[in-house]
């Protein structure tokens, strides 16, 4: 080190305990609170989930005045009205994560909690709060649904909903938001991340159909790795004990993959 | 107190930082002067763990900053103040921050008071806040948790000239109570109003660092005559010294009114008059000219200094 890079600095008066951290660290509840607070704090993300709100609504709405009255029943609207949750629930949790890039919020964040890993781990969590709460929520207005218009309409309501199936349905929106959380940790901005999980759950599933349909060896593999297929059983009554190996190895394809990726790379970057 | 050792950050071929040294001690501000794109903000962002190093080390209070345990308590940081969430209200984006750190609600109200933010400009979106709006915002973050390490990246930017001097007493008074302040700036000018200490960088390396005092001790004064040859042998015949600078002028220890007679007394029409901040202004004006990374901040320092 030569003369130029020692800063002269001349001896000074410092308080006592200028050494030494003097605080705890942050408990993960807090940053959870955080992470919670911040899905509702702005215009976009209270829009956002008034927005699947509203659709849950709707879909229940429309299903409960309209619906044929052979199929009306609490399964028939829990299986509607997780189809479109399915798409935007996860979306609430994936711009969790770009937000922070996207809105340069993480120049911030990051400088409060330096261990990224935590403040992604509580991003999971709240995305997971999110998703159950939403499931739990549109089994409720499905039951409101049921319980209502049935005898509005003169026909007996038909409660064919074991708690198994709607675990399942819980699961499903679970899942789904786990893959649109591991885009966006790999991806990190917000544009980019809700197009490539669109496309994910709404068009690689006919893409996956015609490969397997062209190619006999990707017909056989197709339902190991075709997550976005493989998520429909849940939706079924029933699932063997093969569907939920098939799920489990296409979540950790889908989810474990991007995930481990992105983290890698995410607990480097450099924070600008 | 933050101490920098042999920090250096290369980007490819690149290097943004290269093996920068210096310590910026508890009550005093230290001044981190260079022209944009320098390395400064590189190095900020390193001593607060937003960056990794490729070699070398920042510890701030004696510990590298990833591991305080709530570094907000220890250490106020301010980067960039333009990256924050605009859709969020000034208000909100303290009290996230205050959630984070784990402080009562009054510390927000108790910021918003000491940068001047009034409490219906703290509802609005931080989107509709003009620049020095958010400086000040930005500024509210960092003292939140009442630290004492302030790392401040441009702090002054966007500030008007009373809000330059209401940013200086506020770091003067938080250095006095024994604070460490490290502020980046690209203006000489700011950084001579605010800084105790001075650390000067130029393409990623330390040029120059002391105190101020130090650093503007060789304070010149600029003359120009028609003839700068004779009023150079006039200025060594009155026992003073004399350099011809580039363009003509000649820079001596003279002071200004013995530099103005020794002229006159030689019969040598003075056409400037002038003083010089010697080395330090030279030295700052030939690395903004060298590398001219971005031009009207060059011209802004330049005008400035």
């Amino acid at each position: 080190m030569t003369a130029t890079h020692e800063a002269a600095v001349p001896p000074t008066t410092s308080r006592p305990s200028t050494n030494g951290a003097r605080s705890a660290r942050i408990p993960f509840h807090r940053l959870l609170d955080v992470e919670l607070r911040k899905t509702v704090d702005t215009r976009a993300s209270a829009a956002l989930l008034v927005g699947v709100a509203g659709l849950a609504v709707l879909v229940v709405g429309a299903l409960a005045v309209w619906g044929r009255e052979d199929e009306l029943g609490l399964a028939y609207l829990a299986r509607s009205v997780v189809y479109p949750l399915q798409l935007v629930v996860p979306m609430v949790a994936a711009l969790a994560v770009t937000g922070e890039w996207t809105q340069r919020g993480a120049l911030t964040t990051f400088a409060l909690v330096p261990r990224r890993g935590r403040v992604v781990g509580a991003k999971a969590t709240a995305g997971l709060i999110v998703a159950v709460s939403a499931s739990l929520l549109a089994l409720a207005l499905c039951a409101l649904g049921t319980a209502t218009s049935s005898p509005a309409r003169g026909i007996e309501p038909v409660w064919d909903l074991a708690i198994a199936e709607a675990a399942r349905l819980t699961l499903l929106l679970v899942v789904a938001t786990a893959v649109g959380f591991a885009f966006a940790v790999a991806i990190r901005t917000s544009a980019p991340t809700l197009v490539v999980f669109l496309v994910f759950m709404l068009i690689l599933p006919s893409l996956s159909a015609m490969f397997a349909g062209l190619f006999e060896w990707y017909a056989a593999v197709a339902p190991w790795v075709d997550l976005s297929t493989t998520m429909g059983v849940l939706t079924g009554p029933s699932v063997t004990g093969e569907q939920w190996a098939q799920l489990g190895v296409s979540t950790l394809v889908w989810v474990g993959l991007p995930l481990a990726l992105g983290m890698r790379r995410l607990l480097r970057v450099e924070i600008r | 107190m933050i101490t920098i050792a042999a920090l250096t950050k290369r980007y490819g071929d690149f290097t943004a930082v290269d093996d920068v040294s210096f310590v910026a001690a508890a009550g005093r501000v230290t001044g981190f002067l260079g022209p944009n794109g320098a390395g400064k903000s590189t190095t900020l962002r390193i001593a607060v763990g937003l960056a990794e190093p490729t070699a070398g080390t920042v510890t701030v209070l004696g510990r590298r900053y990833a591991d305080l345990p709530n570094p907000g308590l220890d250490v106020g940081v301010l980067l960039d103040a333009s990256a924050q969430h605009g859709g969020r209200t000034g208000r909100e984006t303290l009290d996230l921050a205050r959630r984070t750190l784990g402080l009562p609600r009054q510390r927000v109200d108790a910021v918003l008071d000491q940068v001047g933010l009034t409490r219906p400009e703290s509802r609005r979106r931080v989107r509709d806040y003009s620049l020095g709006m958010r400086q000040r915002l930005g500024i509210a973050t960092a003292l939140l948790g009442d630290p004492r390490v302030l790392v401040l990246d441009e702090p002054a930017n966007g500030l008007d000239p009373a809000g330059i001097r209401w940013m200086r007493d506020l770091l003067r008074s938080f250095a006095d109570d024994g604070g460490t302040v490290l502020l980046s700036s690209h203006l000489l000018a700011e950084i001579e109003m605010i800084a105790d200490d001075i650390v000067m960088i130029g393409q990623g390396r330390v040029v120059a660092s002391g105190t101020k005092a130090e650093l503007l001790s060789g304070a010149t004064t600029l003359v120009r005559a028609t003839d700068a040859h004779a009023l150079g042998d006039a200025l060594r015949a009155a026992g003073h010294s004399a350099t011809a600078t580039t363009d003509g002028a000649v820079a001596t220890d003279a002071g200004l009114a013995d530099a103005g007679r020794i002229a006159f007394d030689a019969g040598l029409p003075v056409t400037e008059l002038r003083a010089a901040h010697g080395g330090l202004e030279e030295m700052f004006l030939s690395l903004t000219a060298g590398t001219q990374r971005d031009e009207t901040a060059t011209t802004t320092s330049g005008a400035a200094a």
